[in-house]
């Protein structure tokens, strides 16, 4: 990998995600009956800021968990070197909430696919929405993302990478190149 | 650290790591039990056949309720009922289950090697519920998986193993898993009842059960089987009861929060009281809802070992 250019710096990340947040707020009309769902690994990062970032603007808690989409992966078959199966952790009800899923890049919606048959097997929420803090293009399914942080055209030979504080150390998303 | 494995035939055979990916596996699919549906589609489209030689009603359901939680299609052979019965062999037997493209045998077998040999004449994944005196893994890891959850660690406990040894599989699982992971194990029966030798596997031996309770963190209490006592060498029942049945009494001078395991099923007022078996030690019932979980992380692991090496 050939790093290219540092998309987003920690102020950037911080910026886009209060925005994420204030729009969410908007959307909703406030955040009664709202709930977000982080998806392993970074999305929970993102999602868990999110509802600081909704707290602090609110006031108020809100629910926050995490999903895993290994078991629900089409491409489980198919997986080279073995996907961990790690821990879900939703312990509120998702019926009738509006919920919004949180991923860190959105690029073909495979990802997002697996993650909307996983929240369905936990209820019946009023509405799903998408909140993604990289949108890379390159849709393989018709899905697409409600607030994004930052779109980046990218071609399909070069790999977004995030990091969070949280798991890597620092907050910066790159574009890298494969080589 | 990934698996590669793919059959689970003992705990002899796996490195502490591999052992410790299986109990991590678990902890994650302990929770899909605890959803509103109970499923999740990780292995749909798979077969699981559940091929037993020996009467099981705990551990066949557990993996068949194990599978169906993954989306995979189960069926039970039970051998009074099948072409066993007209003296086809297992190699054979195994051979024609294969070609049904079914993708995993679990099986129960009375012959010690028998999960072994089945897995090395087969492709297909052979999952081992017990054979003979030899292993019973996934049930010495729903133990060690129960332990961990209740003690935080397994790493330098004192777990005493109470009972019928010689004839156990289960102690033997229980021996090779829990010494990987560094626990210490004694076990505790009357000297008939432990096998010769057994010290070489680096775990100590006592016929004094108030002795091994002061120290233990745990005991694991083995089912007399009172159905394999063909040489008559088994203790009088009550006899047995009397000097290493787990009473409240002994139980009071064990540490405050020993934990209780027994595989089951219990022979109540035999290797243990009632009032131990329903009591605040005991964990019996949490190990079976841990063994789905634990059988769900083989069964994936297995499957995933298998498509990886197509």
């Amino acid at each position: 990998m050939k790093e290219k250019a540092k998309i987003l710096d920690q102020e950037g990340i911080s910026r886009a995600i209060m925005r994420i947040a204030h729009e969410i707020i908007e959307k909703n009309k406030g955040s009664a009956g709202l709930c977000v769902v982080g998806i392993r690994n970074r999305g929970v990062y993102i999602a868990q800021r999110i509802s600081a970032c909704i707290k602090q603007i609110e006031g108020k808690d809100v629910s926050t968990g995490a999903l895993d989409i290994t078991l629900y992966r089409d491409d489980l078959a198919l997986a080279t070197g073995q996907p961990l199966v790690r821990k879900t952790e939703i312990d509120f009800d998702i019926n009738d909430k509006n919920l919004v899923l949180v991923d860190d890049v959105l690029y073909t919606g495979r990802t997002i696919r697996a993650a909307l048959d996983a929240l369905i097997d936990f209820g019946r929420p009023k509405s799903i929405q998408l909140a993604v803090l990289v949108d890379r293009g390159h849709r393989e399914l018709p899905i697409r993302a409600d607030f994004v942080g930052k779109n980046i055209p990218t071609s399909k030979k070069e790999s977004v990478e995030v990091h969070l504080q949280e798991s890597d150390g620092s907050d910066e998303v790159l574009i890298a190149e494969k080589e | 650290m990934s698996w590669t494995k793919k059959d689970l035939l003992g705990l002899e055979y796996l490195t502490p790591e591999e052992i410790e990916l299986i109990l991590d596996t678990a902890e994650s699919f302990k929770e899909v039990s605890t959803r509103e549906i109970k499923k999740v589609p990780a292995l749909r489209g798979k077969t699981a056949v559940n091929l037993f030689y020996e009467p099981s009603t705990r551990t066949r359901v557990s993996f068949e309720v194990a599978a169906k939680r993954l989306s995979a299609d189960v069926i039970n052979i039970a051998t009074e009922t099948s072409s066993v019965r007209k003296g086809e062999t297992l190699i054979d037997t195994g051979k024609n289950i294969q070609a049904l493209k079914a993708d995993i045998i679990i099986m129960r077998h009375n012959c010690s090697g028998a999960a072994n040999m089945l897995a090395r004449c087969l492709d297909i994944s052979v999952v081992n519920a017990g054979d003979g005196w030899h292993e019973h893994p996934t049930q010495a890891l729903l133990d060690i998986f129960t332990l961990k959850e209740k003690l935080g660690k397994i790493k330098g406990l004192n777990v005493a193993i109470v009972g019928d040894i010689a004839h156990s599989r289960v102690a033997r699982s229980n021996i090779w898993g829990l010494t990987k992971l560094g626990a210490k194990v004694t076990l505790c029966a009357p000297a008939i009842l432990l096998p010769p030798g057994i010290e070489i596997t680096g775990v100590k031996t006592s016929s004094n059960i108030d002795e091994v309770l002061k120290n233990a963190d745990a005991i694991n209490v083995l089912r007399m089987q009172f159905e394999r006592d063909e040489d008559a060498a088994f203790p009088e029942q009550l006899d047995y009861f009397k000097k290493f049945g787990i009473t409240e009494e002994r139980l009071a001078k064990a540490k405050k929060d020993i934990i209780v395991m027994h595989p089951g099923p219990i022979n109540r007022g035999i290797e243990m009281s009632s009032g131990v078996a329903d009591g605040k030690n005991s964990v019996i019932l949490e190990q079976v809802t841990n063994g789905i979980a634990v059988r769900m992380a083989v069964l994936f692991l297995v499957s995933q070992a298998r498509e990886a090496k197509q």
